[in-house]
């Protein structure tokens, strides 16, 4: 087929998914959100709950069970990622290996580069305990902490060499703040059921709407759900630049 | 509200075009990363704080990074292999 006659489909094809699309955005409901799930969290779940965070609540009270299976799955992509990218020392045949050109070093980065990442990593540790620990009053949660405590390392590898990032982050720490995560959010499911409740159960006193320690078990939920997903991504990336680590010495 | 609403929407499809325009993969990263933060702005728009802080790390950090490492392991197999099938 021609270039010219691709470029008629193309056009047929996306015009006629342009009406679609307008047919179909003249449908959505007026007003924003119907549906009654919404309407009813927010009228039961700030009153049941003590908190004023409905999504971290949904997150780690009424579906905390699912929140689970999505932090396994977090948990079997770092080590799938790991197993891949492993190299053991009788694999390393010499210096064609590396994961660059030999003839060219690793850059050291600028005083610029350097200064401002490195005065970054305070405010990223501090960002990041402050959304592990308010997942209950305000919006973030054991998610986007992690995420946030991740860049601390990141902004170090990122404005030193890559040594460096070993040495805060060494492997045996970061796997077993990942299993720690881990295991925390299971204990504390299994410790619902020790009382007598449910698995997953929020049995922590529920304390005063707004304070820090309020919600039960949402706060410790949302901290081991923190420590596995920063552990679990500087795993990663670990496990990505072990490479560049080999040439450096 | 809604004006800017739809102001960043169409940002977010005009960043969209953007990443797939360009060609070269690394600075693709870079329009990636972009893009994740205009991705951030209309979810924070749409009243979903949580997921927009989710968002701005991972699209805009996270997803560009992982990018960039595997592109330099792949470079390397192509460059210190070239008699291998291209």
């Amino acid at each position: 087929m021609t270039a010219r006659g691709r470029l008629v489909l193309f056009a047929a094809g996306a015009g006629a998914l342009f009406l679609a699309l307008l047919a179909a955005s003249a449908r959505l409901p007026a007003g924003g959100y119907p549906g009654p799930y919404g309407t009813v969290l927010n009228r039961v779940a700030v009153l049941e709950r003590h908190t004023t965070d409905v999504v971290a609540a949904v997150t780690y009270d009424y579906r905390g069970f699912d929140t689970m299976g999505e932090e396994m799955i977090l948990f079997a992509a770092v080590a799938g990622a790991a197993l891949l990218l492993r190299r053991t020392r009788s694999e390393w045949t010499g210096p064609e290996d590396l994961d660059h050109l030999p003839d060219r070093s690793v850059a050291d980065p600028s005083d610029a580069v350097r200064v401002t990442l490195l005065l970054l990593v305070p405010v990223a540790i501090t960002f990041g305990a402050y959304l592990a620990m308010h997942g209950q009053v305000s919006p973030g949660g054991g998610f986007q902490a992690g995420v946030v405590l991740v860049t601390a390392p990141l902004l170090v590898y990122l404005g030193t060499r890559a040594r460096l990032l070993v040495e805060i982050a060494p492997g045996a720490s970061v796997e077993l703040g990942e299993g720690a995560g881990i295991l925390g959010y299971l204990l504390t499911g299994v410790a619902g059921l020790v009382v007598g409740g449910d698995y997953l159960d929020n049995f922590l006193p529920l304390g005063r709407l707004a304070d820090v320690f309020s919600a039960g078990t949402i706060l410790a939920l949302s901290v081991a759900v923190s420590l596995a997903v920063a552990a679990g991504l500087a795993q990663m990336l670990i496990s990505f630049v072990e490479e560049t680590l080999r040439q450096e010495g | 509200m809604s004006l800017l609403r739809h102001a960043i929407l169409l940002l977010a499809v005009l960043s969209g075009t953007g990443v797939v325009a360009t060609r070269d993969p690394v600075a693709q990263a870079v329009t990636l990363s972009f893009h994740g933060l205009v991705l951030s702005t209309l979810f924070f728009l749409h009243a979903a704080p949580d997921v927009a802080l989710s968002q701005v790390v991972v699209g805009a950090v996270v997803l560009p990074l992982m990018f960039l490492l595997a592109l330099a392991k792949v470079r390397r197999q192509r460059v210190t292999r070239p008699q291998g099938r291209r």
